[in-house]
């Protein structure tokens, strides 16, 4: 229970699906072979820890930041131009981190200064504001950020695919530099979202929820509203940054497409809602949702479209087109916004009903 | 001396004019930098055409807002949703657009125009029945379930009409500019400018001269209020969320054709422009969504003129700079 | 004598709060009702319920025999019910006749009706065509209430009319109130005031704590000293 910081699923599915997902990240290496099972499983790791600050900030404070792709973005990037500038050593993977978190965390700090001054409906509004132009200028600064393509990068010696750490014969595996490279990602994840658990069942984590629930009340009981949403809005820039630097990391890349889009943004929106907002749970298994529908569920949808087509249905091949995956999943946001609100974590704890365990809140 | 007999007079209401003149003495700081005074009145010129097309754009949030408390994250779909509805009369009627006559022109343009709003409005009713009713007065709720419109919207744009980007052309006789001198203004601009104003004038005068505006002013002010007097403002509402629709509607058409391209994604940087317009406004505010939208369109030309690498930051850096003078935008209309 | 307004067992929620705890009311025809108690006992709630802006939980409300408690507001105000908020709530950025031309529902505004109002309110003829936000406070208060009386009403809810306002303003104000009284207006009337509300009411309802603790005529109220002090001597001390 410690390590969960008191707050354990309270569910019995919702725990056996956790540790099916847990398990199944742990031993994708060994379980899925091929390259793109480990992507997908990396990604979900980073995604889940990217999700799990955003529902600190939607779910436990109630606001809707759209600039957390950009904190996310200003991690990628930092690893990816400290590596790309002083090469693949292990200085470089320390500038990065060392210039990048800070970076993230102040700008998080103005913005949170900035936009808690002004009235509070305007956060929504000036975080998309932000976002957008930190993308300009990311695009603009070609010199630095390598424009619209981006900046590709070496890793360490010791992260490459091509070092053999422990050879095929012992085990029937192969470990390498890539796969030390996903538990790495994997392991710093977790962390992150453990750490994030501690920080929801905190006592900071009950004022957030206070503010949530009334802001006039909480600011009555003398709590400092704007200091509680402004350290949130760091914690979680910090750790958003911090996922950005494993997905460069991982991708051995930086770039619009895969650390700044919009797109980017509506997705971690999509997973922390099908997922649960505010049970930090819920990114675990809505980024597993989210990014298995984006890799296999597309697939699926090619085969529907085709069918379709050959059976000259109108409409339907469009629709059902693999670029389309994304109509679907803003349906299933919207039914879920609107019918289950708690998403699947508050469907299957309302389901499970073993509300004895873990704390009330 | 009660006040009830009192004389002496009312003091004077304050007419507050700073913000009207922020944008004229914004464009006079910049003629010594921008040198050229033909330059600076093509800028200019520029800055007022893209202004009352955003402008029209952004009048609906604004009301929408202030009347209802409703922000609507998906408003850019209506816009995109404008334009593509456009090309439905455009594309089959080409040749009238080719054709070097006005009329001819304009008898495509404005049935495009029509039909472009009708379908932005009346996909203002499904949106406002279907995801705005059921999260009346959340604005977490609101935010997400017009967010994820957005993006069925956006999709289900690209499943009807693919992914590319759909050209279309500036009718004929709208190429071209005015030649005054050696200032050279673009006809659609002027064309442009002059809807927006048409637009605004209009808004202005239902909302002074008729009743229905004097409820809409009101319903912003305090609709409980409205509602106590024995009007069902849902209803108005219902009314102000379809025309502010069937305005992005028309401004998306409007957009398109100055770009001469139509793209399912062009919602969303509109959207951004719009928000900050809304946002330095004051949210409600009609005047102030109409100053903020010329601000934004000078800030734009001006910046991309003189500091190019500044374009869309600098819009940031006007909101901010407004924001600090005035907490709540230029206007702040609502009491909330 | 008939009563125009019943209220039976009425509950209201707020969010978590349980502020009205079944509230027995009646609103005799053509009398003024006072509505007394201090601060947060639960006044504006009650108005604020029968108008129909805070839905009722638990409980029943009548106007002249028929049901309103699930109503909405509008159809509420369509009923006959005219009500001035405690916040008077002006449309400021409306001009004084823009205000009044909103209040009067049934069309153009009814020139004996406003002569009327000019009568007791000069100063809304001479600020007829300003901007709302720029009157005085007691200004804003006397168009707030021409507002309720613009077209004739079943009933008026008033909450504190005299509130922050000048004593002499206030006089003015209770004259007026008279006069509508006379014309056989019904009246609840929510007043901390107790001057004004001796000079107004002829009945009265004294809240705490969500209830009725106490219903009788103003004028045994009004002569019986110990029994103010036990029912409202808190809100006496605090708005002497």
């Amino acid at each position: 229970m410690m390590i969960l910081s008191g707050d354990p699923p309270r569910s019995r599915v919702l725990t056996l699906v956790l540790v099916l997902i847990i398990l199944a990240l742990a031993a994708t290496p060994f379980l899925f072979p091929g390259a793109k099972a480990l992507n997908v499983a990396a990604k979900i790791c980073v995604f889940a820890a990217l999700v799990a600050s955003y529902d600190l900030l939607l779910g436990y404070t109630g606001s809707v930041s759209f600039a957390h792709t950009m904190f996310y973005g200003i991690g990628s990037y930092a690893i990816a131009i400290a590596l790309y500038g002083m090469g693949p050593n292990w200085a470089a993977v320390a500038t990065g981190i060392v210039v990048g978190l800070p970076l993230a965390a102040l700008l998080a700090l103005a913005i949170g200064l900035f936009s808690l001054r002004v009235a509070a409906i305007f956060f929504a509004m000036i975080t998309l504001a932000v976002a957008s132009a930190f993308q300009v200028l990311a695009s603009q600064l070609s010199w630095l950020t390598g424009g619209e393509d981006g900046r590709s990068f070496q890793l360490p010696e010791l992260l490459r695919p091509g070092t053999v750490l422990i050879s095929k014969n012992l085990f029937g595996f192969e470990v390498n530099g890539r796969i030390l490279t996903y538990y790495l990602v994997f392991a710093i994840s977790a962390v992150m979202i453990l750490a994030l658990l501690r920080v929801v069942n905190s006592p900071f984590g009950r004022v957030l929820q206070a503010i949530r629930e009334n802001r006039f009340r909480a600011e009555a009981l003398g709590f400092r509203t704007v200091f509680h949403l402004t350290y949130a809005n760091c914690l979680a820039a910090l750790v958003a940054a911090s996922a950005g630097i494993l997905n460069a990391l991982w991708l051995r890349y930086a770039g619009p497409d895969t650390s700044l889009s919009f797109s980017i943004m509506l997705d971690i929106l999509l997973m922390v809602v099908i997922g649960g907002m505010g049970t930090i749970y819920g990114a675990i298994i809505g980024a597993t949702i989210f990014i298995l529908a984006q890799n296999y569920l597309q697939s699926l949808m090619g085969v529907a479209s085709k069918a379709a087509s050959e059976a000259g249905l109108p409409l339907l091949p469009g629709l059902l087109h693999p670029d389309r995956w994304l109509l679907w999943l803003g349906l299933l946001f919207i039914a879920s916004v609107y019918f289950f609100p708690t998403g699947v974590v508050g469907r299957l704890r309302n389901r499970g009903g073993d509300k004895s365990a873990g704390t009330s809140h | 001396m009660t006040e009830l007999a009192a004389n002496d007079p009312l003091p004077k209401p304050k007419r507050d004019i700073a913000p009207i003149l922020l944008p004229v003495a914004l464009a006079l700081v910049v003629i010594p930098l921008v040198g050229s005074p033909s330059t600076w009145l093509t800028l200019t010129a520029a800055s007022l055409a893209m202004g009352m097309m955003i402008f029209i754009m952004a009048s609906g949030l604004t009301l929408v807002f202030g009347l209802m408390d409703v922000l609507n994250f998906g408003h850019g779909a209506f816009i995109a949703v404008g334009a593509y509805v456009a090309t439905l009369v455009l594309a089959p009627f080409a040749a009238s657009i080719q054709a070097d006559s006005l009329w001819t022109n304009l008898a495509v343009l404005a049935p495009a125009a029509l039909l472009s709003m009708a379908v932005s409005g009346a996909l203002g009713l499904i949106v406002e029945r279907v995801l705005i009713l059921p999260v009346y007065g959340q604005h977490l709720k609101q935010i997400l379930m017009t967010t994820g419109g957005l993006i069925v919207a956006e999709q289900g744009l690209y499943a009807l009409w693919g992914p590319q980007i759909i050209p279309m052309p500036l009718p004929t006789s709208l190429r071209g500019s005015f030649i005054f001198g050696d200032v050279a203004i673009a006809k659609y601009r002027v064309l442009a400018t002059l809807i927006g104003l048409a637009v605004f004038i209009a808004i202005q005068l239902v909302l002074n001269r008729t009743k229905l505006g004097l409820l809409i002013r009101a319903g912003v002010e305090n609709r409980e209020m409205v509602e106590a007097l024995g009007y069902r403002i849902r209803r108005l509402f219902l009314g102000v969320f379809m025309t502010g629709s069937a305005l992005a509607g028309l401004g998306g058409v409007m957009w398109a054709l100055y770009r001469e391209q139509v793209h399912a994604s062009m919602s969303d940087d509109l959207t951004v422009l719009i928000f900050i317009v809304v946002i330095i406004g004051g949210l409600g505010s009609i005047g102030g969504c109409f100053i903020g939208a010329i601000l934004v369109a000078m800030v734009a030309n001006y910046g991309g003129f003189l500091v190019p690498k500044l374009a869309l930051v600098s819009n940031i850096l006007l909101m901010v700079a407004i924001l600090m003078w005035r907490p709540r935008g230029l206007y702040a209309v609502t009491s909330r | 004598m008939t009563d125009l307004l019943k209220l039976s067992g009425v509950h209201t929620h707020i969010g978590r709060y349980h502020i009205l705890q079944g509230i027995d009311l009646t609103v005799p025809q053509g009398q003024t009702t006072m509505l007394l108690g201090r601060n947060g006992a639960g006044k504006t709630t009650t108005l604020r319920t029968i108008m129909g802006l805070w839905q009722a939980s638990k409980g029943e409300i009548s106007l002249a025999g028929m049901r309103i408690d699930s109503r909405a507001t509008p159809d509420i105000a369509l009923l006959g019910v005219g009500y001035v908020p405690e916040s008077m709530a002006v449309f400021s950025d409306l001009t004084v006749k823009e205000n009044l031309v909103l209040a009067a529902r049934d069309g153009p505004l009814d020139d004996a009706q406003l002569d009327w109002i000019f009568g007791f309110f000069p100063a809304l003829r001479r600020f007829w065509l300003s901007r709302a936000g720029s009157l005085s406070g007691g200004q804003k208060q006397m168009l707030s209430i021409a507002r309720a009386i613009i077209e004739p009403r079943k009933l008026l809810l008033i909450d504190e009319p005299t509130k922050g306002l000048a004593p002499a303003i206030v006089m003015a104000l209770i004259e007026c109130l008279k006069e509508i009284k006379r014309k056989g207006a019904t009246i609840l009337l929510v007043e901390q005031n107790f001057f004004a509300a001796r000079e107004l009411g002829d009945n009265v309802l004294v809240m705490d704590n969500g209830t009725i603790v106490h219903r009788g005529e103003m004028a045994a109220l009004a002569a019986d000293v110990p029994l103010q002090e036990r029912l409202l001597g808190l809100s006496l001390e605090a708005h002497q």
